[in-house]
């Protein structure tokens, strides 16, 4: 079936099919990035592994960036579809040619920056992942299912977290606040830039890689995190946010957007460390890349 | 004795799934493994698309180790979003 014929009829575009060559460069964009992603997430809540307060806590974060790897993997094995390679792919990461979310550039400086992170950028990411279930691309597609399959068990981690901070001492409450004050902004971001200023949108709406725009979901998590908030007893940090009957949704305050660009630029508090140390892992790694090939090569040789 | 090689069969049944095993075939190489394939395995239209994979190539587990083998992943029950309380009237969590 042609490609224009498949997406007018909603169906999934799959590997072996003809496609435009832009939509196949967006797709490679966008998966390596949100591959990248995954992996570059590891590091924020991997720095309270060592520091997690239980040993429940702990298996608990362990299993988490697990995950997370799995998704990065799940991801790169994706991207492979189109004709790329996972090894080039990384090698545009670590060259500072391809991009990760924004958000792993900010410092987890409290544990409670832990239960922020499973609550509202695991919560953000759910909203922006579940609509990519029914993606036009078909291995995309399935990528997401099972990610979205595991990211519910991530975001009641981090609702337990700081529930349990909230309703501890007045210095954990505070430190569940603090905490919620710092992320609760660039959880915002993650949506991307406004719906008026997005470049990739429209084209992406057409070709059914996005299926909401920005502005669309990020409304969707305000109105699903307002409440959840009131729950934990905690405020977000935004005076402006209350119920419009009108709209039928919350009212919010405007997202700092030139934070958003500078990030992206490079400027954020951590983008250097990040990047050093996924460079440092991947130079690290290199000895146990080559001692299994030797030993597989070893093996054939010996069965030979 | 067959000398032909057995193949794996992998069917989609339409577009947007993945493929599925449904089971094996002896062919003597892949072309005619496929034609069989689509013979033996979608005469009533099961699929879109096709996979067979040469049996030998496939690496399976060993039955006999599988307490050993999957045992690591049964005692971490809080991979589960059951594990944890919700409090009551909580949405979208
Ligand atoms: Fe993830
Ligand atoms: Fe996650």
């Amino acid at each position: 079936m042609h490609f224009e014929e498949l997406l007018a009829g909603d169906g999934r575009v799959e590997p072996r099919d003809e496609m435009p060559d832009a939509y196949r460069r967006t797709l490679v964009r966008q998966i390596a990035q949100h591959a990248h992603s995954e992996i570059i997430g590891m590091q924020p809540e991997g720095n309270w592994i060592s520091r997690a307060p239980s040993l429940r806590r702990k298996a608990i974060l362990m299993a988490k960036v697990q995950d997370e790897a799995g998704h990065g993997l799940y991801l790169y094995a994706a991207a492979e579809t189109l004709g790329v390679d996972r090894a080039d792919l990384l090698d545009q990461l670590h060259g500072g040619r391809q991009k990760y979310s924004s958000i792993f550039n900010y410092p987890t400086l409290t544990w409670a920056d832990v239960g922020a992170i499973g609550w509202l950028v695991d919560g953000a990411a759910i909203v922006n992942q579940v609509p990519l279930c029914r993606c036009s691309y078909g291995p995309y597609a399935r990528a997401m299912v099972r990610i979205c399959k595991e990211e519910s068990f991530h975001q009641r981690q981090g609702f337990e977290i700081l529930h349990t901070l909230a309703h501890g001492a007045p210095a954990q409450k505070a430190m569940a606040q603090d905490a919620v004050d710092r992320y609760w902004w660039p959880s915002l971001m993650m949506f991307g830039p406004p719906d008026d200023d997005s470049t990739h949108s429209a084209q992406s709406m057409a070709w059914g890689i996005k299926r909401f725009s920005n502005d669309d979901l990020r409304q969707r998590f305000v109105d699903m995190t307002v409440p959840q908030a009131e729950v934990l007893g905690l405020t977000l940090p935004d005076p402006e946010i209350r119920w419009n009957d009108e709209r039928g949704h919350y009212d919010f305050g405007a997202v700092d957007f030139t934070e958003l660009f500078e990030v992206i630029k490079g400027n954020g508090p951590c983008n250097r460390e990040r990047m050093a140390h996924r460079v440092a892992a991947h130079e690290d790694g290199a000895w146990v890349r080559e001692a299994a090939a030797a030993y597989s090569a070893k093996r054939a040789e010996a069965a030979a | 004795m067959n000398a032909w090689p057995l193949w794996e069969v992998f069917v989609r049944s339409r577009r947007g799934l993945s493929h599925v095993h449904v089971g094996s075939l002896h062919a003597p190489d892949a072309e005619l493994a496929l034609r069989n394939a689509r013979d033996v395995y979608t005469r009533r239209q099961e699929g879109v698309s096709l996979w067979v994979v040469p049996s030998s190539s496939i690496v399976a587990s060993d039955p006999g180790e599988r307490d050993a083998f999957f045992d690591p992943a049964e005692d971490k029950v809080y991979r589960h979003p059951t594990f944890y309380d919700v409090p009551e009237g909580v949405e979208h969590l």
